[in-house]
């Protein structure tokens, strides 16, 4: 295929082949292929643009922390931007585009940016757009937008599920490498709960990477037959290609694995990753380490890779970085990796380690350059060669890939997600866990462990020791024979290197190079978190996973501290991005929150309703008739008919809670702040709910159907809370009271009959007499339906003003009975009428709802005053309704309110205003609550909450709407539009 | 926030089937005065580290309880039944 494939090697199939496709030119890879490595394979290392300064960029890593190789990968609502390359396996019809770049990726305008660098230093936004201040929305910011950026995201549907589950067990295994493995391994043969969760499809971590045998077996085998003995154990779950974003209290990790991500054609009966909460007892954090570039002139042309990286492409997959390498480093990793490159037929022009006295003896043909610098990389867009430091000489050699080793830092994010602040360690020239965790135990290289055996040690070893925690004794498993492993990583860290002339890159993702931080330093952003800030430096979506470690030291030096004095920012989830589809799981559309539909829904539906979401629920807003083109054609009729004949209102939405218990009476009598304990058995009260502040909290009615047995209803809104604050009550204020309580909102179907012919029409389905003398106003009693095929329960009760009752039957015979009830009506001209009359009707009579009892309203605000009892010893808001300024003469009261001429209206939200006050603010005497049109005065009318409104019938005022600039001359009048001595109530 | 609540009934369960309301003060006698009211429904201690919480398990057993928390660490140290801390309070 491409000469960078290597003839044999590599744990690649190279029988299954893959096409693949990136910025639309073919490309062919084989199964066991990362995208990274097929593009390496396939020549392409020229494969994203930078950041701010359009930079030619290639593959860096080789893992998780790649900040180079970021492109968008898939078509049409799968398009899924910033995807790590080196991250995503490779299948079949991929197609993948690079990012950041106009018109193509070889020829980039933005690359300009390179030119213009000396304006676009650290802190350049704030020197540099100050000023006109009104550019910087419309002008700057749009720009620099547009130029610096990552990928796009689709505004296409995802067509993909996710979902959420939760996972439990006593040993979470972090990392399944050398001390993952091992630790998996020892605690799995005791019988006990393990996950293992590894990011990669195939857990090994850089065991993968190694040439090294174990126990005679190739690595790779070593693993499959570990992972073959893992498999096999019930209670052992094995997670690949899950990534532990978090560790959060009380034990729970957050992970996302990535179910389908793998796949050409996801199973639709499949999310394509599932969020995962994992409740472990212990954990063994096992993630390793990342390797630390160095910070020499155009570390970042492609070409230029990290060295274990070059290892996994070149013993993993099989590609070869070029055909002429030098290596660069700081540590004896980077022998192995000329070792391999020499075996494979590469030639290893030089090693240039910074160590003068490092004591590896390489018995390969490279030149090993001890004390020496790669001080700067010749080429722009390839690696042409590199210029050498050492003792004060230059010297040039000619390579067309080079490797770089800075060290290793231990991947100890999870362990810092809780507080804990991480500690350098010169010993490790690297940051070491905090002190003190609980209950997280830290293997192999995250525990700065360097090596194959003493990583499997320490992981046995750690396993063991958790374990033991919870009383469970194991033993080590073995380790086996390793050959041919570079036993040891000493490093010496290296931060500052001599010579360099180009730019050289701390933090590859948002393009901060050396000069930018020792700007920061030179301006007083010396400190780590305002470096961070004033640079950018480990704000890119990779975290400052290769770049912190770098900074840090480079701060140390030109402060001349040590980087345990420069301190660290701090690690937050999540470790790696994590897709909002995950975290959204299935609460996506239809499934955002779920729909409640009242027993009367499809009744109501199939009369024509026009429904309206009020909270959760479907409520029916209107029944259109033919011929009816405007709704208020349908709600002016609906409301004529209810105060001419009778209308069928469907009210299950309204809140029920039944209260039983001995002391129900005395509950209630606390919980509402008029007086219950008198409520004789078949009747109803309206009751006011306070808070303990002294606002009303909600109202409603409550009848007594027995003895100690009681049923409340709460307004639709308010059902679930008032239940949870009667719970409260009852149990954490009064458990002393024997009391309980059911909400019974969904049992019941609930219909309000109201209107003069009410009676006439309901008399024909109750079996018992509801005449006025046997069942008067506020009667409330179980009764018989239908010849004694139903019991109900019958409240006489009415929120219109007309003679009305409110019918609760069963919830699944609720349709029936609203058939009956209007074919028996269909004589008197009954209708059926949705809330938006309901609305109308009980505005024409000056009831309340939570337009009105909004929070800042006191009884005596609706002149209730009379209804807050003034004889019992307590209930909730006694203490504090009657405070001065809940008393004060000059708070807003309900009034009613209509425009002068009959031909003007207004809206709720209007305010309020004296009739000769200019229309300020300063102006305001409050405001219109509701309002609509009143087919019984005629006009508009609303309900008003206004400064002394109660004394204020008759007064002449402005109604004024300045958000809609709208004006009308209105009168301030009784909140009773419709019989207000309440007679109609009576007969 | 704690991740997981202990509750006496349900044992330990998800943050998300509960409600929080606040500070789990006592309710003051009915005659305890001005100060005393005022102080209940309106001074909140806003303390780093030990904190006693109302919490109600909404989504589950429906009871209310006292969640002792840290509000540094998020440890809980102790879940009851609201009318059992009442009973041994009162």
């Amino acid at each position: 295929m491409s000469s960078y494939r290597l003839e044999k090697g590599g744990q690649i199939d190279r029988t299954v082949p893959l096409n693949f496709t990136f910025d639309g030119r073919a490309m062919r890879g084989f199964r066991g292929d990362t995208l990274a490595s097929a593009l390496l394979a396939n020549g392409r290392q020229l494969v994203g643009r930078s950041f701010k300064y359009h930079r030619p960029r290639g593959v860096l890593t080789a893992g998780a922390a790649e900040p180079n190789a970021l492109m968008t990968i898939g078509s049409g609502g799968r398009t899924e931007p910033n995807s790590r390359a080196p991250m995503q396996e490779l299948y079949d019809g991929l197609e993948a585009r690079s990012q950041n770049r106009w018109p193509s990726l070889d020829h980039d305008i933005g690359a300009i940016n390179g030119l213009l660098s000396p304006f676009l230093s650290a802190g350049f936004y704030y020197k540099t757009f100050m000023w006109p201040a009104k550019f910087w929305e419309k002008l700057y910011e749009p720009v620099i937008r547009k130029a610096a950026g990552l990928g796009r995201a689709t505004h296409e549907a995802d067509p993909d599920a996710y979902e959420k589950c939760w996972a439990h067990c006593d040993l979470l295994v972090v990392g399944g490498g050398a001390a993952g493995l091992a630790a998996a391994l020892t605690a799995g043969r005791t019988g006990t709960r393990v996950i293992l969760a590894d990011e990669n499809a195939t857990p090994g971590g850089f065991l993968l990477s190694e040439t090294a045998t174990l126990g005679g077996q190739t690595a790779a085998a070593y693993v499959a037959n570990i992972l073959a003995e893992l498999g096999s154990l019930d209670n052992v779950t094995l997670m690949p290609r899950t990534t532990v974003f978090g560790w959060y209290d009380g034990q729970v990790f957050g992970a996302v694995e990535r179910v389908q991500k793998h796949v050409a054609s996801p199973d639709a009966n499949q999310p394509i990753e599932r969020l995962w909460r994992i409740a472990a007892r212990k954990a063994v954090l096992a993630t390793g380490s990342e390797e630390r570039p160095l910070v020499f002139g155009g570390n970042d042309v492609p070409g230029v890779m990290m060295a274990g990286a070059m290892r996994t492409y070149l013993n993993r997959h099989a590609v070869a970085p070029g055909r002429k390498t030098a290596i660069f480093t700081t540590n004896d990793s980077g022998y192995a990796l000329a070792s391999d490159l020499e075996k494979a037929g590469i030639e290893v022009a030089a090693i240039i380690d910074s160590r003068r006295d490092a004591g590896f003896d390489f018995a390969g043909n490279a030149h090993v350059i001890r004390g020496g610098f790669v001080s700067n990389v010749l080429g722009r867009s390839k690696v042409e060669g590199i210029e050498i430091w050492r003792e004060g000489q230059s010297e040039r050699i000619a390579v067309d890939n080079l490797a770089m080793s800075g060290g290793f830092s231990p991947v100890i994010h999870l362990a810092c997600h809780r507080g804990g602040k991480p500690r350098w360690s010169n010993e490790h020239a690297a940051f070491l866990v905090p002190d003190g965790l609980k209950d997280l135990h830290v293997a192999g290289a995250a525990a700065g462990v360097w090596g194959i055996n003493p990583a499997m040690r320490s992981g046995c070893e750690v396993s063991v020791a958790a374990l033991a925690e919870l009383g469970i004794s194991a033993s080590p498993c073995n380790i086996p024979e390793i050959e041919g492993a570079v036993a040891s990583l000493s490093a010496q860290p290296l931060w500052c290197i001599p010579g360099i002339r180009a730019k050289a890159f701390v933090d590859f993702q948002n393009d901060v190079h050396l000069k930018d931080l020792g700007l920061a330093v030179q301006e007083g952003y010396g400190h780590v978190e305002l470096a961070k800030r004033y640079t950018t430096n480990g704000m890119a979506t990779d975290q400052g996973k290769l770049s912190n470690v770098n900074a840090i030291g480079l701060l140390a030096e030109a402060r001349r501290i040590s980087p345990a004095d420069v301190g660290t920012t701090t690690f937050r989830p999540f470790y790696t991005p994590v897709s909002f589809g995950a975290l959204a799981g299935a609460a996506v559309g239809k499934h955002f929150q779920p729909v409640r539909k009242s027993p009367l829904h499809d009744w109501a539906a199939r009369r024509g309703a026009t429904f309206v979401e009020a909270g959760l629920w479907y409520r029916s807003s209107w029944f259109p008739l033919p011929g009816e083109t405007h709704w208020r054609q349908s709600v002016d009729r609906e409301v004529r008919t209810v105060r001419q004949n009778v209308g069928l209102c469907d009210v299950s939405t309204l809140g029920k809670i039944e209260i039983c218990g001995a002391d129900a009476a005395e509950f209630l009598n606390r919980v509402y702040c008029n007086g219950f304990l008198k409520l004789p058995v078949g009747k109803a009260r309206y009751g006011l709910m306070l808070r303990e502040d002294g606002f009303i909290y909600d109202d409603g009615t409550t009848s007594r159907i027995d003895e100690n047995r009681y049923v409340m209803t709460t307004t639709t809104a308010y059902a679930a809370g008032v239940m949870n604050h009667l719970e409260f009550c009852a149990q954490a204020v009064w458990p002393e009271l024997d009391v309980r309580l059911a909400s019974v909102t969904d049992q019941w179907a609930q219909m309000a009959i109201a209107g003069p012919k009410a009676r006439t029409v309901l008399q024909q389905l109750v079996d018992e007499d509801i005449s006025n003398e046997a069942f008067p106003y506020l009667a409330a009693r179980e009764v018989s339906l239908l010849g004694g095929r139903l019991r109900g329960r019958l409240f006489r009760i009415s929120f219109s003003g007309e003679l009305a009752y409110e019918l609760a039957v069963p919830a699944d015979c609720g349709e029936s009975v609203a058939d009956a009830i209007m074919l028996a009506g269909k004589v008197h001209g009954i209708c059926a009428y949705g809330v938006e009359a309901l609305s109308v009707l009980r505005i024409e009579k000056g009831h309340v709802t939570h337009n009105e009892i909004n929070g800042t309203v006191v009884p005596a605000d609706l002149g209730m005053e009379k209804m807050v009892s003034p004889t019992k010893p307590d209930f909730i808001g006694k203490h504090m309704v009657h405070r001065e300024g809940l008393v004060d003469p000059d708070r807003l009261q309900l009034v009613g309110v209509v425009p002068i001429d009959p031909a003007h209206s207004f809206r709720t939200g209007a305010h309020i205003l004296q009739k000769d006050a200019a229309a300020t603010l300063e102006n305001d005497e409050g405001y219109v609550s509701s309002s609509c049109f009143s087919p019984h005065v005629g006009s508009t009318i609303g309900l008003a909450l206004v400064k002394r409104g109660a004394s204020r019938h008759g007064e002449e005022v402005q109604i004024w709407n300045g958000l809609r600039n709208e004006f009308a001359m209105g009168r301030l009048v009784s909140p009773v539009f419709v019989d207000p001595r309440s007679e109609k109530l009576h007969v | 926030m704690a991740s997981r609540i202990p509750c006496p009934h349900c044992g330990l369960r998800p943050k998300e089937e509960f409600t929080v309301k606040g500070a789990a003060l006592q309710r003051p006698e009915a005659e305890a005065g001005a100060q005393a009211w005022h102080d209940y429904v309106y001074l909140r201690d806003n303390p780093r580290g030990a904190y006693e919480e109302y919490w109600h398990h909404t989504s589950g057993c429906r009871r209310w309880l006292v969640v002792a928390r840290n509000t540094v660490t998020h440890e809980v140290a102790s879940c009851r039944d609201a009318a059992e801390v009442k009973a041994v309070t009162a």
